[in-house]
């Protein structure tokens, strides 16, 4: 079965984002003061077969663990579905 | 000793390296294509910066996954020497040669300026360094801001694993001197058997007198020394 993989990548929540503080900035420069802690990361869809959607996610994790982040500054989030 | 400097697509100091190499040995560097997987018999392999891949993804991911990456932590588990500079720090610490990551700059700028290093332990690397003078060293990095958790610092000073701290031309350390927001100043490091070396400044491009700093140069001659003693 075919899989659709959306996975969120962040910076740890104990690291400084510095892209992030920037736009939180930015946006309080624009009016927008009641915005706060706006953090920055990378969402990466893929898609994948696989017999199970279980099949689906450990796959989609040992591709985040040896590529798609990296664990010393990042952590992920997976999200499977089926493909339409 | 032979060295050699391996070129990825998006390397842009190797010719640097090899020109600062070739004038500390008085002999050829060689070339090593990112494709290949044979060293050439080299005895220390530079991994120079610049930005492979693009630095898409992250800064080195996609360069650890080229072939020679294979041959090189190969080379490096028996003891070959292994050194990156810039890019090729980022490399070496996505391919878990060596520990920690390098962040985007805590001012969020790309940096391009001389530093001044302080050197810290006594390894191939900084032996022949004098541990109370300041070295003039050029950084360019967009993400030079070196972190590791308190376990893998700890690990770092235990096993006297740091090389370089920025400082200021005085040789003091403070935050002040600190140009990227790197934890405890932290410019380099090297692994734990002490023959993989990453640094973000870039000792080639202060190599040359043309250019009024040669203090690059000390650092390339520290690797040299045994063989100039010999």
């Amino acid at each position: 079965m075919k899989y659709l993989v959306e996975i969120n990548v962040m910076p740890h929540k104990a690291l400084l984002d510095p892209q992030g503080k920037a736009v939180t900035n930015g946006l309080k420069s624009i009016g927008l003061t009641q915005i706060d802690q706006v953090r920055v990361g990378k969402r990466i869809t893929l898609e994948l077969e696989a017999d199970t959607a279980a099949d689906a996610e450990a796959m989609a994790e040992n591709a985040c663990k040896k590529l798609l982040a990296n664990q010393v500054m990042e952590y992920f989030e997976i999200h499977v579905a089926e493909h339409a | 000793m032979k060295f050699g400097v391996v070129v990825f697509p998006g390397s842009n100091c190797d010719k640097d390296l090899i020109w600062a190499v070739e004038r500390a040995t008085g002999s050829p560097a060689v070339e090593l294509w990112h494709k290949d997987t044979d060293l050439k018999g080299c005895d220390f392999i530079f991994i120079p910066g610049g930005f492979s891949y693009g630095d898409y993804l992250r800064s080195g991911a996609i360069a650890k996954l080229s072939p020679i990456m294979g041959a090189i932590k190969e080379f490096a588990d028996k003891g070959g020497y292994v050194m990156g500079i810039c890019n090729g720090f980022q490399i070496l610490c996505e391919s878990g040669l060596l520990p920690g990551v390098l962040l985007r700059n805590n001012s969020m700028q790309f940096i391009c300026e001389n530093v001044y290093l302080k050197a810290e332990n006594n390894c191939l690397l900084t032996r022949g360094l004098n541990k109370e003078e300041a070295l003039k060293i050029p950084i360019a990095h967009g993400e030079g801001r070196y972190f590791i958790d308190e376990a893998g610092l700890n690990e770092l000073k235990q096993n006297d694993q740091i090389l370089f701290r920025y400082s200021n031309e005085k040789g003091e350390i403070s935050e002040d001197s600190n140009p990227n927001g790197s934890l405890e100043n932290i410019a380099g490091v090297c692994n734990k058997s002490k023959n993989v070396f990453g640094m973000m400044p870039h000792p080639e491009r202060a190599a040359d007198a043309v250019l009024f700093n040669e203090d690059g140069m000390k650092i390339i001659k520290s690797i040299l020394l045994e063989e100039v003693n010999a």
